[in-house]
């Protein structure tokens, strides 16, 4: 698709932050931060379900060092959610600072305080607890309805209606439904049923959780902390800590990576708490360890889809059951499982005439879920994906004509997707593209390459959303400075992903400057305008829009100012990059001037501050397509080489939408073949550092190649939808597929190990 | 973590063994496996300044000092030559250079670790360990010893005719090895070393290469971790026996 | 203990408990591009030069470094300047925090190996985790200044 030529817009500029980083400026919340805090460590309990009977810290508060050890007695009493949500958040208030009850083996039982980290360390193994031991809900299948509760407590308390009972360990659940599901089944020649699971994987950011927290001059709480949601992050401290808003205030610097595991509130809490204590900073840094077990991992789910479907390749009808495991506190549980169906089952609007999609999530005792990347979109579209992929090699079809047959196409209205119409979408022609650059059918064709060795390929689609309809708001304040550069402020949180250098590049576009002309700052709750945060998929889109009002409004206010200058009307004048003209005549005035001017006896403000928000969340599309070499005998695969094409309406920023999609398929890479989540006894997951749990290295991804099908989606700033989240969802079903080609075998559960792969293939 | 109270840089063979004698007294290599323990540790003694850090070779062997790292394994132009690249294969995918640049080879050996693809690929050679008391002895001796408080000094390789493969399955590249398999054929003798299997590698040998993929799976024990089962192991003992025999044949 | 060594090309000492570990040490000496990323030797995030070698500060003990000579991204940064701005332009950088471990095991890597392969690079490269990039576009960024030494 054509498109308009762009100055700023669409080019691949730098990060603004690029060099810094590359060089290794002291940027993180770590190395900003006083070197002289408090350092706090959490006691984390051994038992995943178990009461504290007593609790003991007289002998570790003689420690020297030891500032002090605070226990379940110590905190206030009401319950809260550290989820990153807007209010009234549909995530259960179900946690308590430091609650008697220990819910997973890893829940902090005690908050120490000390002077360094041996001192801490010392003092926790002198903490006497008696714990009652009760007996614990492991297996999330059995969750619902279980004798045994996880939040029996009588203030648990839902802000939202979501179909939660906390007697019935229910966090949410729901069923939809749409068209006569029954009765297309019945008439259906084929009905395929299978159950999928993915597993609890961990975003594994390089930058642990870490949070920083201080009384400043003003005897106000001021937080530094990893997070992706400041604004969120001072609600939820100020609920449970009963201190004002206005007391409080929340910075980011720079972050060490999120994926969503900094849109909960993982540690801030504890560090806030010892300094209203202690009157002194405090610093929370977690080990890769309390990452791994008490951090915010993916829900783990279980699908089950029933797909029914002509013999000549229609898909007619979906009935899609989710359940998820919210483990031991309720974080995104009633939101992130939506996404498994309304994200999944739109792809094939085209065809799908009916669909049903329903859904539980419960407590376990495991450690508690949180949002990851693909936020249950990942685990839906793995399961349908999957199931088309075996449909199609059941009906010998091929699998990338099938879906030519049911996808969604531009101009559709998307029943399971609450109706919204594609006005921006080219997955046909991602499909299209990809097809051809990939030579899919050449490399799909299953090959012996000798030795045990085969060599095949797989496909699968996704979608994801720009934004949460309805909710998500985004502000950008933009500043004229006196030499006619401009100062962008915003709350989202660049986490690396480069949203810091895209929004000064709409600036740069619109006010006709260099980028470099735009200095960014984000995010400071004392300082930016309002945003929800970066989540969602949706800081391009709402913020992106955001900055697009804040500078035609900018614009109006400059052309006003230059206005009075030159002493004739608003509309008599026009914006001109570095400065105001006024239309058939040769005065003009500079932006240099018309800053100094806006100094000097003026009421218009040379800076805007606008807001946005979008009844609608534009879905980005995406086709990806992988060709691997399987060894039957060991059941290893070597990923060779995987091409997506991805409709994200416009890359802002090329280069970062490409990096933002190797980054994503190479996570879901990981997720399909390495990473693995097991659970000892005790409920607590095995792998628990990065020598158990396996990311992939530069060793295991093969080669990637990125491509964009361009589409213009009017509500988006130049077009733009998002790109962050979707480029996660199509690795699992693709390699589930090309490894189906080779063996014959479909796996429906990931990790697909080479164990599983060679095990699975010999019987 | 490990905690430790001191630190001393022995000056002689004599002074690290002497102190080696406390039981609350550590020798240390390169600390990677050591320090992730929980334990507590009097003293740490070092042995960096005593030479050992080197491989020697001459006509009849290879005498490399415990705190050789594997780096200077995977490098050492005779070494590979000798055992065809296979000590190379061995220690190129534990976990980056800079890990290898640390480990030593003696607290590979020394640990008799399960997942050690260096106990593994010497002990399918013609190796030895030199102890400061014990003297020298078979390294195949020496896997099956109990820890005791002697000093190990070098490992020895002797330069017996021969050819060697070294193979490893890992779910992911820098990972434990699933099982890693070393096989030489040394005078004529097939040696089949097999590692990580979960526990420390375990040797078998034959005159014989007929049948004898199916011996080393048949004889080789085999448990289950998070890495694999036991008959995943056992499979994979087969399979890779197999391939690596037909790639010796070629040699 | 006492220990002197030193740091970036300068004479520094400093008091150390037996088990402090470099890593420590060297933040607590303002080297605060080193990063610890795991407990367990496996990210490659906290890479430093001693005596020339890649090795992982978080688990060489700091007395370790007594008598040697360490450097830390802070003290290469004209070596790193080289070469960052390829990787710059690729995006590469994204959050940034395993950033300083591989580009100082990129140092390594050229001075050992002026003109590597991909697969070199790769091989080389692989103790340093990412979690964002994906790697193809760090690898992108190192080939591109490769290419541009040649020209």
């Amino acid at each position: 698709m054509e498109h308009k030529e762009y100055k700023s817009v669409n080019k691949s500029v730098r990060k603004k932050d690029a060099m810094q980083l590359l060089l290794g400026k002291p940027v993180y919340t770590n190395d900003v931060v006083p070197r002289d805090a408090l350092v706090v460590k959490l006691l984390r309990s051994p038992h995943a379900n178990a009461i504290i009977e007593s609790i003991n810290t007289d002998t570790a508060k003689k420690v020297p060092g030891v500032v002090d050890i605070f226990t379940w007695e110590d905190v206030p009493k009401t319950r809260f959610a550290i989820a990153g949500q807007t209010f009234p958040e549909p995530s259960p208030y179900d946690r308590l600072i430091l609650d008697r009850h220990a819910r997973f083996s890893g829940d902090a039982v005690a908050i120490i305080a000390a002077e360094t980290e041996k001192a801490a360390l010392k003092a926790m193994k002198l903490i006497k607890v008696q714990y009652r031991v009760l007996e614990a809900v492991l297996d999330f299948r059995k969750a619902k309805d279980n004798p045994v509760l996880v939040h029996p407590e009588e203030d648990w308390f839902p802000p939202c209606e979501v179909g939660g009972d906390h007697m019935r360990n229910l966090v949410a659940s729901d069923d939809e439904r749409y068209g006569d599901v029954e009765g297309i089944m019945a008439q259906c020649d084929v009905v395929l049923e299978r159950t999928f699971h993915t597993k609890a994987y961990n975003q594994a950011m390089m930058e642990n959780f870490t949070c920083y927290a201080n009384f400043d001059r003003y005897g106000r709480l001021h937080v530094i902390s990893s997070t992706q949601i400041v604004f969120h992050t001072r609600r939820i401290l100020s609920r449970a800590l009963g201190l004002p808003k206005s007391r409080i205030r929340v910075e980011k610097p720079r972050i060490g990576g999120g994926f969503g595991a900094k849109q909960t509130a993982v540690c801030d809490v504890y560090p806030a708490f010892v300094a209203m204590k202690t009157g002194r900073p405090a610093m929370i840094t977690y080990t890769r360890e309390e990452s791994q077990i008490a951090g915010s991992p993916r829900h783990e789910m279980e699908i089950t889809l029933r797909l029914g479907a002509t013999s000549d390749g229609r898909i007619r009808a979906m009935d899609l059951y989710t359940l998820s495991n919210t483990g031991a506190y309720g974080e995104h549980g009633p939101t992130t499982v939506g996404l498994s169906g309304h994200k999944a089952l739109p792809l094939y609007t085209g065809s799908l005439e009916a669909f049903r999609f329903r859904y539980d999530v419960v407590y376990t005792n495991h450690q508690a879920a949180g949002a990851y990347r693909g936020y249950g979109a990942t685990q839906g579209i793995f399961a349908v994906e999957s199931a088309v992929n075996e449909l199609a090699e059941k009906l010998g079809m091929d699998a990338t004509a099938i879906r030519d047959m049911n996808m969604v196409r531009e101009g559709m209205v998307m029943p399971a997707y609450y109706n919204e119409v594609a006005d921006a979408c080219a997955l046909d022609r991602c499909m299209d593209h990809c097809r051809r650059i990939f030579n899919w059918e050449e490399r799909s064709k299953v090959r012996d390459m000798g030795n045990g060795k085969v060599r095949t390929a797989g496909v699968a689609m996704a979608m994801q959303g720009s934004c949460i309809s309805n909710v998500d708001v985004g502000s950008a304040t933009l500043k004229l400075s006196e030499d006619g550069t401009y100062n962008l402020i915003i709350g989202a949180a660049d986490m690396g992903t480069g949203c810091d250098t895209i929004l000064a590049q709409m600036v740069a576009e619109l006010m006709d400057c260099n980028v470099d002309d735009v200095a960014v700052f984000g995010a400071d709750t004392d300082v930016s305008p309002y945003d929800s945060g970066s989540y969602a998929s949706s800081t391009t889109y709402i913020t992106g829009q955001a900055v697009v009002k804040a500078c035609n409004q900018l614009k109006t206010r400059i052309c006003a100012i230059a206005a009075g200058m030159m002493g004739c009307e608003e509309d008599e004048v026009e914006f001109a990059s570095t400065c105001v003209r006024r239309v058939n005549s040769d005065d003009s005035v500079s932006l240099t001037d018309i800053a100094y001017k806006a100094q000097i006896g003026n009421t218009i403000p040379a800076e805007s501050t606008a807001t946005h928000t979008s009844p609608v969340s534009p879905p980005p599309y995406m086709v990806g397509m992988v060709e691997i070499e399987l060894d039957r005998l060991t059941g290893k695969v070597d990923v060779l080489d995987y091409m997506a094409v991805i409709d994200c309406g416009i890359p802002i920023n090329p280069a970062l939408a490409t990096i933002q999609a190797e980054g994503g398929i190479v996570q879901g890479i990981g997720h399909t073949l390495m990473e693995n989540v097991t659970y000892d006894q005790s409920g607590r997951p095995a792998e628990a550092s990065f020598m158990q749990y396996k990311i992939p290295t530069r060793l295991d991804v093969g080669r990637l190649k990125i491509e964009f099908e361009h589409s213009y989606e009017p509500t988006g700033p130049f077009g733009a939808k998002s790109i962050g989240e979707i480029v996660i969802n199509t690795p699992a079903p693709a390699i589930a597929h090309a490894i189906a080609r080779a063996t014959g075998v479909w796996h429906s559960e990931l990790p697909i190990t080479p164990e599983k792969i060679a095990m699975s293939a010999e019987k | 973590m490990i905690t430790i109270q001191n630190y001393v840089r022995a000056r002689s063979v004599e002074e690290a063994w002497q102190l080696n004698q406390n039981k609350r007294n550590r020798i240390f290599g390169g600390m990677l496996w050591l320090r992730l323990g929980r334990g507590s540790v009097n003293t740490a003694i070092d042995l960096c300044d005593l030479g050992l850090d080197t491989i020697e070779e001459n006509e009849e062997q290879f005498s490399i000092g415990a705190y050789v790292t594997l780096r200077d394994i995977e490098l050492h132009k005779g070494l590979n030559t000798y055992t065809c690249g296979a000590a190379s294969n061995a220690v190129k995918d534990i976990v980056g250079v800079q890990f290898r640049n640390m480990a030593t080879v003696g607290g590979s050996i020394w640990g008799r670790f399960g997942f050690s693809d260096v106990l593994t690929l010497f002990l399918s050679l013609d190796s030895y360990v030199e102890l400061y008391k014990g003297g020298i002895i078979p390294l195949c001796q020496f896997v099956s010893m109990k820890p005791d408080r002697d000093v190990l000094l070098r490992l020895i390789v002797k330069k017996t005719p021969g050819k060697a493969v070294y193979t490893s399955m890992r779910n992911q590249r820098t990972d434990f090895p699933v099982i890693a398999l070393a096989l030489s054929k040394i005078n004529g003798e097939y040696r089949a070393s097999v590692g990580a299997r979960p526990n420390r590698a375990f040797l078998v040998r034959s005159d014989n290469a007929e049948g004898f993929a199916q011996l080393v799976a048949n004889t080789v024990p085999t448990g289950t971790n998070l890495r694999g089962s036991a008959a995943y192991r056992t499979h994979l003992i087969r399979a890779l026996c197999d391939r690596a025999l037909a790639e010796l044949e070629v040699m | 203990m006492e220990i002197r060594f030193k740091l970036n090309g300068k004479a520094v000492t400093a008091s150390v408990d037996a088990d402090t570990v470099l890593l420590d040490l060297l933040r607590d000496k303002g080297c605060l591009s080193v990063k610890r990323g795991c407990d367990t030797s496996n990210c490659g995030l906290c890479t430093v030069l001693m005596d020339g070698k890649p090795v992982l500060s978080c688990s060489a003990l700091a007395v370790r470094a007594d008598g040697r000579e360490i450097f830390t991204l802070e003290g290469l940064q004209e070596e790193a300047s080289d070469f960052a701005g390829f990787i710059a332009d690729q995006g590469a950088d994204q959050c940034g925090f395993c950033n300083p471990g591989y580009v100082v095991n990129t140092i390594a890597l050229l001075r050992e190996n002026p003109d590597p392969t991909d697969d070199d690079i790769r091989a080389f490269l692989a103790g340093n985790l990412c979690r964002c990039s994906g790697y193809e576009g760090q690898l992108r960024g190192i080939r591109n200044y490769l290419n541009s030494r040649k020209a």
